[in-house]
């Protein structure tokens, strides 16, 4: 049986101040196809956790593409739940930037089963722990 | 000997954080270890070919180059490369262009993995 590397993806800047938050989230997404260059039964399993500025740009509502042409974080949020990956939120930060939890987008219209995953700091902290790599964003 | 790769996601101009990493991808290859570079963002610029190396700048293709030829595996994101205007035809020889499993799948491989910078 190949080995399951775990990675702890930490996305700590707002998308808008930088394109290292969103690529993130794409990075994390590629795990989807990783597989064609390793061995059968190997395996790559990224958590992505937003804290601090990381969670400032998560809610939903965007409309980067009619104003910007670009895609919106929401959307890649959106894709990441319907690929199945573990999303934590931090739930300290979102208090402290006073963003209610239900602001956060979902992905139930495009037939996710998967929600953004709302925790305690210490959760994420357990995620990196678990992680064979932590990758900072 | 072990295993290291470097994400690096900086400009090549405009920031020291890129030259740093292909310093230490040196200093780690120099030492024996394999290396494996991933461009992503911004430092996907640096895999042009044909850059003049003024000495009042940053340049990519001359320490590129070397680092290949000590067995360095560089890649650069092709989605990152193609949305700045670079065509592979354009990019340094024996660069590698491809999406980003090809990091994940070198981080699965890897002893250690840095992500350096990023604007």
């Amino acid at each position: 049986m190949g080995e399951n590397v775990k990675l702890a993806f930490i996305v700590q800047k707002p998308q808008y101040k930088g394109e290292t938050s969103r690529l993130a989230i794409t990075h994390a997404i590629a795990y989807q196809t990783v597989e064609i260059l390793l061995e059968d039964g190997e395996l790559v399993t990224p958590t992505l956790c937003f804290i601090g500025e990381g969670v400032l740009g998560l809610q939903k509502g965007q409309n980067a593409m009619e104003l910007y042409g670009i895609t919106s974080t929401e959307s890649h949020i959106k894709n990441t739940l319907l690929v199945d990956l573990d999303v934590l939120i931090c739930k300290e930060d979102l208090v402290k930037y006073g963003i209610p939890e239900d602001a956060l987008p979902d992905a139930e219209d495009m037939g996710a089963d998967k929600k953004l995953q709302v925790v305690p700091f210490a959760q994420i902290q357990k995620a990196m722990e678990d992680a064979k790599h932590v990758l900072f964003f | 000997m072990g295993t290291l790769t470097i994400g690096c996601y900086p400009g090549l101009v405009g920031s020291m954080a890129y030259d740093f990493a292909l310093k230490l991808a040196d200093a780690a290859a120099t030492k024996g270890h394999k290396v494996n570079i991933w461009f992503s963002g911004n430092a996907t610029g640096s895999v042009k070919a044909h850059q003049k190396h003024l000495k009042d700048y940053s340049t990519g293709e001359k320490y590129l180059t070397a680092l290949l030829a000590k067995g360095v595996e560089i890649c650069t994101c092709e989605a990152c490369t193609v949305a700045r205007g670079i065509l592979k035809t354009e990019g340094i020889e024996k660069i590698q262009w491809n999406a980003m499993h090809w990091y994940l799948a070198k981080i699965h491989k890897s002893d250690r993995v840095l992500l350096i910078g990023g604007e």
